[in-house]
């Protein structure tokens, strides 16, 4: 009992600490909901510096934050989806875009998989052509075509 | 025939050494767009005397660092001595980016830490930041005589990155 009312007091005070954390100003959203769906269309398709493996649009970095005020501004200014792309890759490089451009460096990132897919059908059909060449083509006897006979018989019967 | 079988070895272990290669890199290390382009211009207040306006444009004809630095960065106070250490070699200028800082907090910061600044211009939301790129900090960027960015680093500078890299980088930039 005591264990259980010490663990209770200390997720308490945990879950207090962590509300307290969290409990800051929202970010402004955009007057209108057409920015804000612009924004968040855009910046799906980004990478989170700060915290990699999140969208700029679902990231709660700081860094997210300011980013996302810009993307804000530059639709507010009248640019368009590909002007503000360019911004965020002329400052990030192509890494904050999910969809890497294609392009000599990228070459092989795109055309990869597509050129595993071509050796791996070549090969598949060399393999097919050499295990039919090894199938042996020996003609049967007289005796093992009545066999057959007899068994085809036989199941058409039952 | 033999070598039919070994075949499955060969690819699995070229595959861990991808993974290897992989995983041993690290995902912070973003090759900056901005290398060998000129520095983005801004114009802002200094730290230590809001009345006072920097501009990279004034640096124009020197070699010189720009270090992005705050107070609340924990890494920042880590590279600091090392700065410090830069700062008395008196090899290029170095000026700093107080970036989403509080006065007060960087100025104590700087009084009881040592000061490696020539300046330090005050970039209290940021958008100077954005412009150079900068996702964390501290972030050291190397500017030529012309204002282009020639060398960028992410992460707290060392003794050895400066004694490797930066040094005789910046004596190359300061003969050309």
């Amino acid at each position: 009992m005591k264990h259980f009312l010490l663990m209770l007091s200390a997720f308490c005070i945990f879950a207090n600490g962590s509300g307290v954390a969290q409990a800051k100003d929202a970010a402004p959203l955009a007057d209108d909901p057409v920015t804000e769906q612009r924004l968040i269309t855009i910046s799906e398709e980004m990478r989170c510096l700060v915290c990699q493996n999140e969208s700029l649009a679902g990231s709660r970095s700081d860094l997210a934050n300011d980013l996302r005020r810009e993307i804000r501004t530059l639709i507010k200014e009248g640019k368009s989806d590909e002007q503000i792309r360019n911004f965020m890759v002329e400052r990030y490089g192509d890494f904050v875009l999910y969809r890497p451009p294609v392009k000599p460096i990228t070459w092989l990132l795109w055309l990869g998989p597509f050129l595993i897919l071509l050796l791996g059908i070549a090969g598949l059909l060399i393999y097919l052509k050499r295990r039919n060449q090894a199938v042996s083509t020996e003609a049967l006897s007289d005796d093992q075509n009545r066999r057959i006979d007899e068994l085809l018989k036989e199941s058409t019967h039952d | 025939m033999k070598a039919k079988f070994l075949i499955p070895l060969i690819l699995f272990v070229v595959l861990i050494g991808f993974l290897a290669v992989g995983l041993n890199r690290d995902p912070h290390e973003v090759p900056s767009p901005l290398i060998n382009k000129l520095a983005p211009a801004f114009n802002l207040p200094q730290l230590a005397d809001s009345q006072k306006m920097f501009s990279p444009q004034s640096m124009r004809g020197q070699v010189w660092v720009l270090n992005v630095w705050a107070s609340w960065c924990v890494a920042c106070r880590e590279e600091h001595p090392v700065l410090v250490e830069m700062g008395k070699l008196q090899i290029a200028p170095i000026i700093g980016l107080d970036y989403k800082d509080q006065r007060d907090d960087a100025l104590t910061m700087l009084s009881s830490q040592g000061n490696p600044y020539l300046l330090s211009a005050f970039d209290a939301d940021g958008r100077v930041g954005i412009n150079y790129g900068v996702y964390g900090v501290p972030e050291t960027y190397v500017i030529d005589k012309e204002g282009i960015i020639r060398f960028k680093h992410i992460g707290p500078l060392t003794m050895d990155l400066l004694n490797q890299r930066i040094f005789p980088l910046l004596s190359q930039l300061k003969k050309s």
